[in-house]
């Protein structure tokens, strides 16, 4: 028999640091497979955002840099610019993606920036304990949201995938989750194909990935599953939101 | 007259919150005091401590090396800090997850079972207060009574955990004096 | 109102609604998260402006567009998101907008870590942002320092209309001491405002005002600065704020020494003359503006063979201290960086041994 459980290639031997339940290891492990299947690992150069998948560049096995809250597109710009020959991916949380650097994606997708993001959306910020992200639900209670967002006083959670789709650029833009088997198996099909379409030198690209945070929500994980199918995803709508012409 | 007391364990064991209701009761005993938590990041699995100075008079540094008591939590944080703490100081072993010595003859050893005393009362969350109340009983560095009330004080507000836990200030101090 | 035990985050965020000031904007960073936790519960009881910004860029200007609409405001920070405030804290300077900043400072440079230090001395005092300013800096050693500083940096800024900045560190930040509120709520503010854009309808004069930092005549942006220079040079004279530990002896060595660090030379000091070597420290509040003329006096004293600047940096202070002193006496550094505090036992043996180089 051959084994059942392999660690990818581009996958590090390192423990994470990841909460139990917390959906980024998941998402990191996907990534992993991709760069084995496509066989680009040693031609790939990952952004790190600060969040908490800051020390993700201990996890994956390839190149590796590590930016400033919120300005991994740049970096990933510069990077892809003047390597255009390199595979680059940011990983990035939603404080570091839609709060602080909100900028620097922006106009990165709408220079169609040959690289790819995957934008990992847990509805609130995870590393620095839980305070309001932009994507934080109506009423959820967050540390600087003690008593639920008000939407009044600050509007309703950004929707990142199609916000960018707004955007003329041809781009490769979808939303995805990996709370179940079945969402896992769409999602790494989607990274696979932002993937490709970086390779095929085709565009940007986006995967938003609906995700838990058990810590800073005060949940179990179960639970946390359980909030994110009722609460998140009637809101954040999975699937395709943009396909290149 | 300056005391240090570290208190050390898993994140989740209630370990900051005992040394705040210790620095609470030493403030109203008039002392002055300090709290020094660890911080860090919010992702888990790390050991949290906290070290409590308590002074008559105007506190220096914040930065201790060696402390004169140690509550010890977990066999990781005996293992770390048992080391550094001063001669005659209190180390008191929460017996139920360490199964090992200070290996000190020179400090006062108080072994207590804090978890599974608590266990026994209903809920592990109390270890922290049998801990606690071991500890002042035996180091007397506040009055017994001065924790007691500032316990009370924690929790006024959830009557069902402050009844528990009034149950482990009892337990605790017991478990300290056998 | 009696004492209370506080982390001092909270206990600034608190101080400033003591202080009259009920507008906050901010961007979480650990170490100093808690000051907009808290104020997140706290402003609304006192129907005060909460709002958390999208990034400390933001911020900047939110400080900036309120400030300059003569209302009281503040913001909290670490590191990382100072830096990103700079820009701002040029443009808040030459318009002269009074607002105050804190900055809970953690290792660096770049993303560092977040434990306590004190490295950001240079961008506090020499600038951070581009062109001639300066902000009022003053540093805690204690959560009731930080307190009593917060609420003095507020009519401080609007006496000179000046961005006023408190240097804390991580250490300032999450332990908790106890302490002590005045009862009183400060409403009422300092100045008149009759510069800021309060709207026109609010001036007998009927006159606009513009609040800008923009003066492409060269004669025109060279009296403001000149106006700047001669604002700092009066703070330089009028608002210096120093204390001192054990320099009623004839002390060999003088330590230079703010904040959390001072502390620890305290405790170094009281066990080196417990051993018979008198040491005595002199400790900067405000480090700008610089207590230079006090240090030079410090320096003269007959029994002081040489100073010693201890810092948690690699060597920052250290060089308002040698200009300080002239070149009248040696002047060393000592100090560690990246969230490693020195201990007492660490000082007295810094101390020692560069008395032993330089005197012996
Ligand atoms: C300029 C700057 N501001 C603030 C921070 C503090 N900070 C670190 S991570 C983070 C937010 C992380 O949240 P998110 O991007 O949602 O990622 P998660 O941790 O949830 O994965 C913040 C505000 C920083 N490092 N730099
Ligand atoms: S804090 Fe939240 S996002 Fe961060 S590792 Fe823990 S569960 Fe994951």
């Amino acid at each position: 028999m051959g084994k059942v459980f392999q660690k990818p290639e581009a996958m590090s031997s390192n423990h994470t640091h990841y909460c139990p339940g917390c959906t980024h290891g998941i998402i990191h492990r996907l990534i992993a497979e991709v760069i084995d299947e496509l066989g680009i690992m040693g031609n790939t150069v990952g952004i790190a955002p600060v969040g908490c998948a800051v020390l993700a560049y201990n996890y994956f096995e390839c190149d590796f840099q590590e930016a400033a809250h919120g300005r991994a597109p740049a970096m990933a710009t510069g990077i892809k610019r003047v390597r255009p020959d390199l595979t680059v991916f940011t990983y990035q949380g939603d404080g570091d993606l839609a709060s602080i650097g909100m900028g620097e994606i922006i106009h990165a997708a709408n220079r169609g920036e040959k690289f790819t993001t995957i934008f990992v959306n847990n509805a609130v910020y995870g590393m620095t304990g839980g305070q309001m992200a932009p994507t934080t639900m109506p009423n959820q209670k967050t540390s600087t949201s003690p008593f639920g967002r008000d939407v009044e006083s600050v509007g309703m959670p950004m929707k990142v995938a199609e916000l960018l789709s707004a955007l003329q650029t041809p781009a490769f833009i979808t939303r995805q989750t990996v709370i179940k088997p079945k969402y896992i198996t769409r999602t790494k099909k989607s990274i696979k194909k932002a993937f490709e379409y970086q390779l095929a030198n085709k565009c940007f690209s986006l995967v938003e990935v609906v995700s838990t945070c058990p810590t800073n929500w005060g949940m179990t994980s179960l639970d946390a599953i359980k909030w994110t199918e009722e609460t998140l995803l009637p809101y954040y709508e999975l699937g395709d939101k943009k396909l290149p012409e | 007259m300056q005391k240090e007391v570290m208190f050390a364990g898993f994140g989740g064991q209630g370990i900051l919150s005992i040394g705040k209701i210790l620095a609470h009761a030493a403030m109203e005993e008039g002392k002055e005091v300090i709290w020094i938590p660890s911080y860090g990041p919010e992702m888990r699995g790390g050991t949290a401590y906290c070290m409590v100075v308590i002074s008559d008079r105007k506190i220096g540094s914040p930065i201790i090396k060696r402390p004169q008591h140690l509550v010890a939590m977990n066999r990781p944080s005996l293992d770390k800090f048992a080391p550094e703490v001063k001669p005659e100081g209190v180390i008191l072993i929460n017996t139920s997850l360490i199964p090992v010595d200070a290996g000190r003859s020179d400090i006062d050893e108080v072994k207590v079972p804090a978890s599974d005393i608590a266990n026994s009362l209903g809920s592990m969350r109390s270890a922290n207060i049998v801990a606690l109340s071991a500890f002042t009983a035996r180091s007397g560095i506040v009055e017994f009574d001065t924790m007691k009330q500032c316990v009370k004080n924690e929790f006024m507000k959830k009557p069902k955990v402050l009844e528990l836990n009034m149950l482990a200030v009892e337990e605790g101090k017991n478990a300290a004096v056998n | 109102m009696g004492k209370i035990l506080m982390k001092g985050n909270e206990a600034i965020g608190e101080a400033a609604i003591r202080a009259g000031c009920l507008n906050y904007f901010a961007y979480p960073i650990t170490p100093q998260s808690e000051v907009a936790e808290y104020l997140s519960k706290r402003l609304p009881e006192v129907d005060g402006v909460f709002l958390q910004a999208e990034s400390e860029v933001a911020v900047a200007y939110m400080i900036f567009g309120a400030s300059g609409a003569g209302e009281r405001v503040f913001t909290t920070s670490s590191s990382p998101g100072i830096s990103l405030m700079c820009e701002g804290l040029s443009y808040v300077a030459c318009a002269e907008c009074p607002a105050v900043y804190v900055n809970i400072i953690r290792g660096g440079p770049g993303l560092g870590g977040i434990l306590p230090s004190q490295a950001d001395y240079f961008q506090a005092t020499k600038g951070g942002g581009h062109g001639d300013y300066r902000l009022i800096v003053m540093a805690p050693d204690t959560v009731q320092e930080a307190v009593e500083m917060v609420m003095r940096a507020f009519p401080l800024a609007e006496k000179y209309r000046n961005p006023v900045m408190i240097l804390g560190d991580g250490l300032i930040g999450q332990m908790m001491e106890p302490v002590e509120f005045p009862d009183h709520l400060k409403t009422e503010p300092s100045n008149k405002n009759d510069w800021a854009t309060t709207g026109m309808d609010t001036r007998k004069s009927k006159t606009k005002n513009i609040v800008k930092s923009l003066f492409l005549d060269p004669a025109e942006l060279y009296k403001k600065n000149i106006i700047l220079k001669e604002k700092y040079d009066i703070i330089k004279e009028e608002e210096v704020m120093y204390d001192t530990y054990n320099m009623d002896v004839d002390y060999k060595m003088l330590i230079v020494s703010y904040g959390t660090m001072s502390r620890v030379c305290s405790t170094a000091i009281d066990l080196m003359k417990a051993d018979g070597f008198e040491v005595g420290m002199l400790r900067p509040q405000t480090l700008f503006p610089f207590p230079e003329k006090e240090i030079f006096a410090a320096a003269q004293k007959e029994s002081v063979k040489m100073l010693a600047s201890i810092e948690m940096s690699m060597g920052q202070m250290v060089e308002d201290v040698e200009r300080s002193v002239k070149g009248t006496r040696p002047v060393e550094w000592y100090g560690k960086a990246g969230g490693e505090v020195p201990t007492p036992e660490e000082v007295i043996e810094a101390v020692t041994s560069m008395y032993n180089k330089e005197c012996a």
